[in-house]
C-alpha cells in the first residue's frame, strides 16, 4: 500500500489540488487516482461485510426450517420463525438467563463504578502513608492474568459458603484494579483543584464534595468503565462455569452453552440459529446507538500510559 | 465541620505535596491522623478489603495448593507434596502439547489480527486518498468484539458444519460460479488456464466435491479455524488500538513532512512506524495474555468427542480438567497456572526485548 512510486504520487496531489481550485479535466493519473480509491474503499467495505455477514446468516438462518438450512442458503428471511421460536423456548428459556445475566451484571457495574470513583479519587486527591503502596498494588496485580487465581477463587468461594450463588461473580467487581487506574489519571487530569478548596471553604464535608461535586463531574469517565465492565461481565463464561451448579441461576452464555444438550433444540438447526440470534441482537441493538461510548472505552485503559 | 475548621484555622501548617496536593497539619496533634488523612483511608477501605478478598488472597491460595495434593472433596485436607506437581506438569508431555496447542491458535490469530489493523490504519490515516466514515467503519469492525464468545461459538459451530454448514454451501455455490465463468468467458478462461487452472482447484481444495471439508472436526484446519475466528473478534479492537495511537498528531506531520518534499514511502518509514511500534507492542503483550488464557471458543467450539479435540486443548482447558473435571487434581491445576504465568512472562519479557532493540 505504502510503496507506491512517488513520482505517480506527486502527479495525483497534483490532480487533488487542481480539482479543488479549478475543476481539472479528466487525467488518466485522476482517473487512476479515482480507480485506486474505489479499489480501496472496495476493500474495506468487503471487510465490513465479513464482519456482518455471520450474524444476518445467522438471523436468517433463524427463520428458516432444518431441513431447508441444510439443502441451500439464502439471503432472505424465511417463515418458519415461529416453529423455530417454540422449538427453542420450550426447552430453553433464554430470557431467563438474560434476567439472570443482568442480576449480576448491573449490580457488579454499580458497585464497580461507585467503588472505583471513590478509590480513584482518594488515591489521586488525599496524601497519606499507604497511598503509594496501594496503587502500586493495584497496577501490578492489573498485570497478573486472571486465570492464574482462578484455583484460589473457587476455594475461597467453597470457603465462605458461595458456591452457586451470584455473590462472588458480584462482589469482587468492588475492586477492579483496571478502572481505578484509569479513573484514578481521569481526576488527576479533569478535576479543578481550586473547586475542591472553595467547596472545602463553603463548609461542605467530604462527603459531600465527593458526591455532590466530584461525581458528576467524573461521569463521562465512570460511563466510559461501566460500559467495559457490563460488557464483561454479561460476555463471562469461565466464571458462572465453575461456580454456578443450578440450572435455573444460569447466566446467558451459560445457558447458551447448554443449546446442544437439549435434543428438541440439537435435532433443529434452526432453533439453534434462533438461540444464538435472540442472545446476539439486543447486544447489535445497543451497540447501534452506543458504539461511541463503547470504544471510547476500549482506547481509554490502554495506550495513554 | 466547616466551623471546626476556621477556630481551628490559625493552628494548622499547610503542607503543599509536589503534585499540588495540600494537606492541613494541626502540629499540636502530632501522630494522630489528620482529618483529610483519614478520609482518605475511609475512602479506600471498601476497595482493600475487596482487593485482599478476592485478588491478593486467591492467588496465594493457589500459590499454595499447587506444593499439595488435594482432590478437592469436602473434609479432605491437602497434604504438602513440595514440588511434586511442578515436576509433574513440567514432565508432562500433555501440558506441552496444549500449550503448542494454544500457541498455535494464537499465532494464527495475531498475525491476521493484527496484519489486518495494521493495513487499515495506513489505510484510513493515509492523507492522500481521505478515506471517509471512519466511525462507522470503525463500529463495524468492533461489533464481533462485544458479542459473547458462547454466542460466537455456537454461530460458527453452526455455520461451519461440515455437512449441513452455510459456510461450505457458499463455498460450493462460489465455486460453480467460477466453473460457468471459466468455462464460458473465453478471456478469463486463457488467462487462468496460464496458471494450470488454480483457482479451481484452490476451490477444490477447500471443498472437493464429494468430501465436506471439516472446519473443526479435522486437526488438520481446526486449530486454523479457531485463530481466524479470534482474528474476526479482535482485529476491530486492535485497529481502534492502532488508530488512537496515531490519529491527533498524524495529519500534522504528514502533511509538514511531505511539505518538506518526504515521499511516501519516507513518511511511511519514518512517521508511521515509529508511530505505530509502542501500541503494536501492547497490542501484541496484550493479546498474548489472553491468548495463552484461551478457553471459551475452544472449549464450546470442540468437544471431548471430536477428532480435533487433542490437537485444540488450550493449557487452560487442561487446567480445567484437573481443577474443576471429573477427576480433580487441584494441586496439579494450581502447579499448571503458575507454570502458565511464568511462560507468559518470559513471553512478554522477550516480546518487550525485541521490540526495544529494535528501536536502538
Amino acid at each position: 500500500m505504502a510503496d507506491n512510486n512517488v513520482n505517480l504520487e506527486k502527479n495525483n496531489t497534483q490532480g487533488e489540488v487542481d480539482l479543488k481550485k479549478h475543476k481539472a479535466p479528466m487525467t488518466g493519473a485522476r482517473a487512476f487516482y479515482l480507480f485506486k480509491k474505489g479499489l480501496l474503499y472496495a476493500c474495506i467495505t468487503l471487510l465490513a461485510g465479513v464482519c456482518l455477514v455471520p450474524f444476518y446468516l445467522t438471523i436468517i438462518n433463524a427463520t428458516r426450517s432444518g431441513k431447508e438450512i441444510m439443502t441451500s442458503f439464502t439471503f432472505f428471511p424465511g417463515d418458519q420463525f415461529m416453529t423455530n421460536w417454540n422449538t427453542l423456548f420450550n426447552s430453553i428459556n433464554l430470557f431467563r438467563g438474560m434476567w439472570n445475566s443482568l442480576l449480576i451484571a448491573l449490580p457488579a457495574t454499580l458497585l464497580s463504578a461507585y467503588f472505583s470513583s471513590i478509590t480513584a479519587y482518594a488515591l489521586a486527591i488525599y496524601k497519606f502513608k499507604l497511598r503509594g503502596p496501594v496503587f502500586t498494588i493495584t497496577v501490578v496485580f492489573m498485570m497478573i492474568p486472571g486465570q492464574l487465581s482462578l484455583i484460589g477463587f473457587y476455594q475461597l468461594c467453597k470457603e465462605l459458603g458461595m458456591i452457586d450463588t451470584y455473590w462472588p461473580l458480584i462482589l469482587p467487581a468492588i475492586s477492579a484494579p483496571g478502572a481505578v487506574f484509569f479513573l484514578r489519571q481521569y481526576v488527576l487530569s479533569i478535576l479543578p483543584r481550586t473547586l475542591l478548596e472553595a467547596a472545602r471553604i463553603d463548609g461542605g464535608s467530604e462527603m459531600y464534595i465527593f458526591h455532590r461535586i466530584v461525581l458528576p463531574l467524573m461521569g463521562p469517565g465512570i460511563a466510559t468503565m461501566a460500559i467495559g465492565g457490563f460488557i464483561g461481565s454479561w460476555n463471562n463464561y469461565l466464571m458462572p462455569l465453575i461456580l454456578l451448579t443450578t440450572d435455573s441461576k444460569f447466566t446467558l452464555p451459560l445457558l447458551m452453552s447448554t443449546l446442544n444438550d437439549a435434543t428438541d433444540v440439537a435435532k433443529s438447526q434452526g432453533s439453534i440459529y434462533m438461540g444464538v440470534a435472540v442472545s446476539v441482537v439486543p447486544i447489535i441493538i445497543v451497540f447501534c446507538f452506543c458504539s461511541k461510548y463503547i470504544i471510547g472505552s476500549i482506547t481509554a485503559g490502554g495506550v495513554k500510559e | 465541620m466547616a466551623k471546626a475548621k476556621k477556630e481551628s484555622a490559625p493552628k494548622t501548617v499547610e503542607v503543599k505535596y509536589n503534585d499540588g496536593t495540600v494537606v492541613t497539619v494541626d502540629p499540636s496533634k502530632k501522630g494522630k491522623l489528620s482529618k483529610r488523612e483519614s478520609t482518605g483511608y475511609a475512602f479506600i477501605i471498601p476497595y482493600v478489603i475487596a482487593f485482599c478478598v478476592f485478588s491478593v488472597y486467591p492467588v496465594f491460595k493457589t500459590l499454595y495448593l499447587s506444593f499439595t495434593q488435594y482432590k478437592g472433596g469436602i473434609g479432605i485436607k491437602p497434604q504438602w507434596v513440595g514440588l511434586a506437581k511442578y515436576d509433574l506438569t513440567i514432565h508432562d508431555p500433555l501440558f506441552w502439547k496444549s500449550l503448542v496447542n494454544t500457541v498455535r491458535i494464537w499465532g494464527v490469530n495475531i498475525v491476521l489480527q493484527l496484519g489486518l489493523a495494521f493495513l487499515l490504519t495506513i489505510v484510513f490515516i493515509d492523507i492522500k486518498y481521505k478515506v471517509k466514515g471512519l466511525a462507522v467503519y470503525r463500529a463495524i469492525y468492533y461489533l464481533p468484539n462485544i458479542i459473547a464468545a458462547t454466542s460466537i461459538a455456537f454461530m460458527f459451530s453452526s455455520l461451519l458444519d461440515p455437512n449441513y454448514g452455510t459456510f461450505n454451501q457458499i463455498l460450493t455455490s462460489l465455486r460453480n460460479f467460477w466453473v460457468v465463468i471459466y468455462n464460458h468467458i473465453p478471456f478469463i478462461h486463457d488467462i487462468m488456464h496460464e496458471s494450470g487452472g488454480v483457482t479451481v482447484r484452490l476451490f477444490d481444495y477447500m471443498r472437493p466435491h464429494a468430501v465436506r471439508t471439516e472446519w473443526l472436526g479435522s486437526s488438520k484446519y481446526c486449530a486454523s479455524t479457531i485463530g481466524v475466528i479470534q482474528a474476526w473478534m479482535w482485529f476491530g479492537n486492535s485497529f481502534i488500538m492502532l488508530m488512537a495511537g496515531v490519529m491527533g498528531i498524524s495529519s500534522d506531520y504528514y502533511e509538514a513532512s511531505s511539505i518538506d518534499g518526504a515521499g511516501r514511502w519516507k513518511q511511511f518509514t519514518k512517521i508511521t512506524l515509529p508511530l505505530l511500534k509502542p501500541i503494536m507492542l501492547y497490542v501484541g503483550v496484550t493479546s498474548l495474555i489472553g491468548g495463552l488464557q484461551m478457553f471459551d471458543l475452544p472449549q464450546i467450539m470442540i468437544t471431548k468427542t471430536t477428532a480435533s479435540y487433542m490437537s485444540i486443548r488450550t493449557v487452560i482447558m487442561y487446567l480445567y480438567q484437573f481443577g474443576f473435571g471429573q477427576n480433580k487434581d487441584v494441586g496439579r491445576a494450581a502447579a499448571i497456572a503458575y507454570v502458565l504465568f511464568f511462560i507468559i512472562l518470559i513471553f512478554s519479557l522477550m516480546q518487550f526485548i525485541a521490540m526495544r532493540s529494535e528501536e536502538d
